[in-house]
């Protein structure tokens, strides 16, 4: 420490932020230039589907038991293989999300049986009330590529009895 | 004279110009500051509302204007209505014996490019600027809350003391110039600005004036992590808008005080032959001083309040002392003794006391905790 140092170490104060003043912004001018979310990230639910189109979610309502926060409501009724819609007995006639009381914190994600419900990358959940909250069944389901694909499907007897797929051990 | 009534239409007109000027300037201040702390905090700052974000002062306005006005229920009604008057009012009528040019040839009309050539137009300057400190203390009487009335006391207190060490560099600009008059001391500063003689005189008014607009490093009325907002914490709408605009209108005319008084003023190249480009002159140097004043709002630490207390009493007031007493020295060794050597001397002494003070400072901050009274 030198003598002059109260003044040395105001100068080069102002020295540092004029630096910045010349660095790059790093601000990202959202609506029109968006960020990429991590791979980890924890936006908006989706409702998977398999690759034939029937809905993973059984209504098994494990999402609304774990849901620290009570946003989940699952109501179940019963497949037919005329009008199916999840492989199984049952699946999930309603399935609403009030987004104001989720939390994000994944734990349908990780109580799901059928990996059906997962955190998605849409963070632009805004509404103009309360009522526009509440994403149901429609607004959370997965779209499909072809109209063959929706559900309910009309199948084969005996082949879609079991409700939890064969899965690998957990990746990521 | 007085019966000439185009004389009255020129005062009227230009008393107008530097209202207006002053209150747009206000507002693209606050863009300035905002685009500029922006800058230095690696971020954009308001860019959306017009080209630049320019039109976000007048966004800003219009919000302003239809906030709703709250008044504390057992606040002072007619106080407080009338305490943001009292602080804007002086911010705007101390620009008028700033010149901002010598005097132009308008249709064979001379018309002179300032408001009033005061013959104790610094007096007046130091008389209005501390009126302005009424207004602050009774808004903060007046709200019935605590810390509004903490932060206008701090503010009355920390003005009473670095009022006399910018009384003191404005002396030594008077004392170098030979006048009170700010046109006087701007012609004084033809051959030479007067930073070069008296630097650390420069450096005095400037952090006084810090002090003065409660900007800072010295925003102890405003201290929001302590006071809230201080004075200002019931005011709401447009009340709180005139506040604000007080503020920023003191910072655009301390800059034109301290480029008036110590970096030449209107004075700039060509400024003799075309008298026009004085305002030019003197709206660049103050642009360039609210650059530093932000720059340096951006950088420095608020100082704890007992520090700037006793930096004002225990250091600026001595120092601004010594200051005036080498120029005069200086002046009359130079005038009696017919020896330019003298007046050369004044910079040199007045820097070497600059730096003994900093020293001084060096040791009170290096004394250990317990040795601190």
């Amino acid at each position: 420490m030198s003598v002059l140092d109260p003044l040395v170490e105001l100068v080069r104060g102002l020295f540092t932020s004029g630096k910045m003043m010349f660095e790059k912004p790093v601000t990202f001018q959202y609506p029109e230039q968006k960020r990429e979310v991590r791979p980890r990230f924890r936006g908006r639910h989706v409702l998977k589907r398999y690759d034939n189109g029937l809905e993973k979610c059984i209504g098994c309502s494990l999402c609304a038991a774990a849901c620290p926060a009570d946003a989940i409501f699952v109501e179940a009724s019963e497949n037919t293989d005329e009008k199916r819609f999840s492989p199984g007995e049952r699946y999930a006639s309603t399935y609403e999300i009030n987004m104001l009381r989720c939390i994000y914190c994944g734990y349908c994600e990780d109580a799901c049986p059928t990996e059906a419900i997962v955190l998605g990358d849409n963070y632009e959940l805004s509404f103009y009330d309360r009522r526009s909250a509440i994403y149901t069944k429609e607004n959370l389901l997965e779209s499909v590529p072809a109209t063959a694909m929706l559900t309910p499907q009309k199948v084969d007897a005996g082949v879609f009895t079991r409700s939890v797929p064969e899965m690998e051990d957990p990746r990521d | 004279m007085l019966s000439d009534w185009t004389l009255w239409l020129e005062w009227f007109i230009k008393a107008l110009v530097v209202t207006l000027a002053l209150l747009t300037g206000f507002a693209y201040l606050t863009w300035y500051e905002r685009r500029a702390l922006a800058r230095i905090q690696s971020r954009i700052g308001p860019n959306r509302a017009g080209p630049f974000g320019l039109l976000q002062p007048i966004a800003d306005a219009v919000k302003l204007i239809f906030k709703e006005e709250l008044t504390p229920g057992r606040a002072d009604k007619f106080v407080f209505f009338w305490a943001p008057v009292i602080t804007l009012v002086p911010s705007i009528i101390i620009a008028a014996v700033i010149p901002w040019g010598t005097a132009f040839n308008f249709f064979g009309r001379t018309v002179t490019l300032y408001v009033a050539n005061l013959n104790v137009g610094v007096l007046y300057l130091m008389s209005i600027a501390s009126i302005a400190v009424y207004g602050i203390v009774l808004a903060g009487w007046s709200s019935n809350n605590k810390y509004a009335m903490l932060g206008g006391l701090r503010s009355s207190a920390q003005m009473i003391s670095y009022e006399l060490s910018l009384g003191f560099s404005f002396a030594t600009s008077i004392v170098l110039a030979n006048s009170m008059s700010m046109l006087d001391i701007v012609d004084a500063q033809k051959g030479l600005w007067f930073v070069v003689v008296q630097p650390v005189g420069a450096v005095i008014l400037w952090i006084a004036t810090l002090a003065e607009v409660n900007r800072a490093p010295f925003d102890m009325p405003e201290a929001e992590q302590e006071l809230t907002a201080g004075y200002h914490s019931e005011y709401s709408g447009m009340k709180f808008a005139l506040f604000f605009m007080a503020e920023y209108q003191k910072m655009i005319v301390v800059s034109a005080i301290l480029a008036t008084t110590y970096f030449g003023g209107f004075l700039g190249p060509f400024v003799g032959q075309y008298p026009l480009l004085g305002p030019v002159y003197l709206f660049i140097k103050v642009v360039v001083l609210l650059g530093v004043m932000i720059w340096v709002r951006a950088t420095w630490p608020r100082i704890r309040y007992d520090r700037l207390m006793s930096f004002g009493w225990k250091i600026m007031l001595p120092l601004s002392l010594a200051i005036t007493f080498i120029t005069a020295t200086g002046i009359l060794l130079a005038q009696e003794l017919n020896n330019q050597m003298y007046f050369w001397a004044i910079p040199v002494v007045s820097t070497i006391i600059g730096l003994f003070t900093v020293v001084f400072v060096y040791r009170t901050l290096r004394r250990l905790p317990y040795e601190r009274a």
